[in-house]
């Protein structure tokens, strides 16, 4: 709901029956949910030293079993037992700031990014440097860089990444003799052709506005670098600056490319396009992977990195979304609590975890790649070998900037291309109100 | 209120009350008249109202009211800052989705007021006709009306789905070049929404008109046809002039219908470009993880004056003319 637009990331709720009877489950328990966060969130059991209490928005199937049995491991080697509060992802999500203040679990479910150090900065999390001088030699230096608050404290255990990039089907390049491009003008040549032999180029559906925002990363880390990305992300470097503009003029030359009637479509719906053999490529995170329900086509769907645009950057950035544990203001089990997260930041836990969800791969570079599938294996190498790793919009910004002035402004820009310069001005004075709050 | 419940109980209490409670009666002032038993009664059914209203009515109005003068983030109540107009002079001069969304809400108003609610008029005139079947056709028609906005935004939006959606694919409308998008297309969106907020609304009109025509007296009709009246000229000068009752309600609930649209656009595309509405705007500024307390709320104020700028005048002149009347 808020979208309600959560993120690029991974478990996107798909149209189904299902989710609207939550979204209106969601909507009824809205009002009484801020005390009802507050009230089960640490209840009574966690001051039990053999307790845990987390919380958790694991709420689909597949994440839910596979956080349950990395719990029963930890169970098993340090008779600590979790006490799992799961709670539907986009609730977990929207009511996020209200639960922290609240009563929250000792443990709870975020992610890597701005966020996370915001919340950080406002003393809402505990500092884990204790648990970081163990676990440190498990991950690398990308990780470690994500997990720490603007301090410079770790506040994070990052659990798995996946990458964001452009999906395609080799059985399509196979058959009409496509190469990978690798720079921009090659893809460009490549949509070119892609549309002579009557394909869509590039799959694209916008309506829930979060994936436009995955383009826009895109083109700008490859074109201003990742340093420009960052200081853009923070508010601190200008919308109107002529890079974000040069950005926007790459799009635009792009966009004729893409999908047509995108504000109208879902990523599922897009994904399927590229699942027919009607569309090209796709660009999107690997969670798209979901989508290949049939074996045979899930082989055959491949993936590269966005092409370089700038030679002084090459494709040094991937855009990495990470999901991992935080530690609430003051747990109620200290000691247990640093030894979950010690437990979470082994290639153990993170093991048991891509058993169960083999659409992600580990953040820990200690764990056993063997039993990785192809296109695991191939988004471990892109994520291990980035000079730097970003998130995605919506992670790195803040998101009342990123929910109420980014994403309506992308899909302004992706019906209206022409009208950039006006909605750079007005995105930039927006956000100078909104990074001037607070 | 007060002085009607007291003036009921001083009544009661003139007759003197059975048991105990009789040695304590205290002859002076009528409060006193009250055993401790009424008074407990009485404090409870009047206070426990009173309270409710004031906590989730007046306080969090107020409350709003004075955080669309602050900044806040929603953590912690000493990150209130104090920002005087800030905040509105950013929504008139700076948001682009502002004046867009007060203009969306006003057409909302206007295509309810001249499409569903003449042809509600006309259904529920049709139906007091005694025809066959009424009973069934009542029931189709009211059915929108009583399933969730939710649910019907939900339906819609399969109807409107641009790829395989049941329109698009009737007229072929989903293949490359012959696109029409009727989620995301803001030329389009709002109209589309409109027809099923259409569907619903007049379904609701015609219950409210029905119920108002089942009480004009029959010898009216009578009388006008005894004059020579056709039905058109009964219908104008006989039947409708006696719903002037039922037309307040109808435009009260109408204008609320329009000023309180949310769900059915929420659900259909998140109140994107070209279906941008007040309502949503505030949800999109305060909840979640935007969290812009005093911003969105600035924004709910600004929906606050424009409800009473349309119902107080309009209450007023029809209470007035009643009076005299």
């Amino acid at each position: 709901m808020h979208d309600l637009s959560p993120s690029g990331r991974l478990h996107l709720p798909s149209p189904s029956r299902r989710t609207l009877l939550r979204g209106i489950g969601g909507a009824a328990v809205l009002g009484a949910g801020i005390p009802l966060l507050s009230a089960c969130g640490g209840s009574g059991t966690s001051s039990d030293p053999k307790t845990v209490s987390l919380g958790s928005n694991a709420s689909d199937a597949v994440p839910k079993k596979a956080f349950a049995e990395i719990y029963a491991a930890f169970k098993k080697q340090s008779g600590i037992a979790v006490d799992v509060n799961t709670k539907d992802h986009n609730t977990f999500q929207e009511q996020i700031n209200s639960y922290l203040q609240g009563t929250p679990d000792d443990v709870f479910n975020w992610f890597a990014g701005y966020r996370m150090q915001f919340f950080a900065a406002k003393g809402l999390t505990s500092s884990i440097d204790d648990v970081w001088a163990k676990i440190g030699d498990n991950f690398p230096d990308a990780m470690k860089k994500l997990s720490k608050g603007a301090d410079g404290k770790y506040y994070f255990v990052p659990l798995y990444t996946y990458p964001w990039a452009l999906f395609y089907r080799k059985s399509v390049f196979q058959q009409h003799g496509y190469t990978v491009p690798t720079t921009w003008d090659q893809l460009i040549a490549l949509c070119k052709q892609m549309k002579k032999d009557g394909l869509t180029p590039i799959a694209f559906g916008d309506k829930d506005a979060w994936p436009a925002m995955g383009t826009f990363d895109q083109i700008n880390f490859r074109l201003n670098g990742y340093d420009f990305h960052v200081e853009l992300m923070a508010g601190k470097a200008s919308w109107t600056d002529a890079k974000v503009k040069a950005a926007f003029d790459h799009w635009a030359e792009l966009l004729p490319y893409h999908q047509e009637g995108s504000l109208g479509r879902t990523w599922q719906d897009a994904a399927q396009t590229l699942v027919s053999k009607k569309a090209g490529m796709y660009l999107l995170g690997s969670f798209v992977a979901q989508q290949f329900t049939d074996k045979a086509d899930l082989d055959d769907l491949d993936f590269f990195a966005f092409p370089e645009i700038n030679s002084a950057f090459g494709q040094d950035t991937v855009e990495a979304p990470t999901d991992g544990f935080m530690v609430s203001k003051a747990p109620k089990n200290k000691e247990g609590v640093t030894k979950l997260l010690e437990y979470l930041g082994t290639p153990e836990a993170e093991q048991i975890y891509l058993k169960a969800d083999s659409s992600v791969v580990a953040a820990s570079s200690k764990a056993d790649t063997s039993s990785y599938t192809a296109l695991q294996k191939k988004a471990y190498e892109m994520i291990s070998g980035a000079k730097s790793l970003t998130q995605f919009m919506d992670r790195d910004s803040r998101p009342d900037f990123t929910s109420t002035v980014m994403q309506p402004a992308l899909q302004k820009f992706v019906r209206d291309p022409k009208g950039i310069d006006s909605l750079l001005t007005s995105i930039e004075r927006q956000k100078k109100t909104i990074f001037a709050s607070n | 209120m007060s002085t009607d419940t007291t003036e009921k109980s001083s009544q009661a209490a003139t007759r003197p009350p059975r048991g105990a409670s009789s040695k304590k009666r205290v002859p002076q002032g009528h409060r006193r008249l009250l055993t401790r038993r009424d008074r407990l009664t009485l404090g409870l059914m009047a206070g426990v109202p009173t309270i409710l209203h004031v906590t989730l009515v007046w306080v969090t109005a107020l409350a709003s009211i004075a955080l669309a003068f602050t900044t806040w983030d929603g953590i912690g109540f000493d990150s209130i800052r104090w920002v005087g107009l800030d905040n509105f002079k950013e929504l008139f001069t700076n948001n682009p989705q502002f004046w867009p969304a007060v203009q969306h809400n006003i057409i909302w108003f206007v295509v309810l007021i001249l499409i569903p609610t003449p042809f509600g008029l006309f259904l529920a005139v049709q139906l007091d006709k005694k025809i066959r079947f009424s009973r069934v056709y009542q029931t189709a028609y009211f059915l929108p009306v009583v399933v969730s906005l939710a649910v019907t935004g939900f339906v819609w939006q399969l109807v409107y789905n641009p790829d395989t959606g049941l329109i698009n694919s009737i007229i072929g409308a989903n293949k490359p070049g012959h696109y029409i998008d009727w989620i995301g297309d803001p030329n389009l969106n709002l109209w589309a929404i409109l027809v099923a907020a259409c569907w619903r609304h007049t379904g609701y009109m015609m219950i409210l008109y029905l119920a108002g025509l089942k009480g004009v007296d029959p010898s009216l009709r009578e009388a006008s046809s005894l004059d020579g009246a056709n039905e058109w000229q009964t219908f104008k000068n006989v039947i409708f002039p006696t719903l002037r009752p039922t037309n307040t309600v109808v435009l009260v609930v109408t204008i609320i219908e329009a000023l309180r649209a949310f769900d059915l656009v929420f659900v259909f595309n998140k109140g994107a470009q070209g279906t941008e509405l007040l309502s949503i705007l505030v949800t999109n500024n305060i909840i979640g993880e935007s969290s812009r307390i005093g911003y969105g709320s600035a924004i709910a104020v600004v929906l606050l004056l424009i409800s009473l700028a349309v119902i107080i005048p309009y209450l007023i002149s029809t209470f007035r003319k009643e009076r005299s009347a």
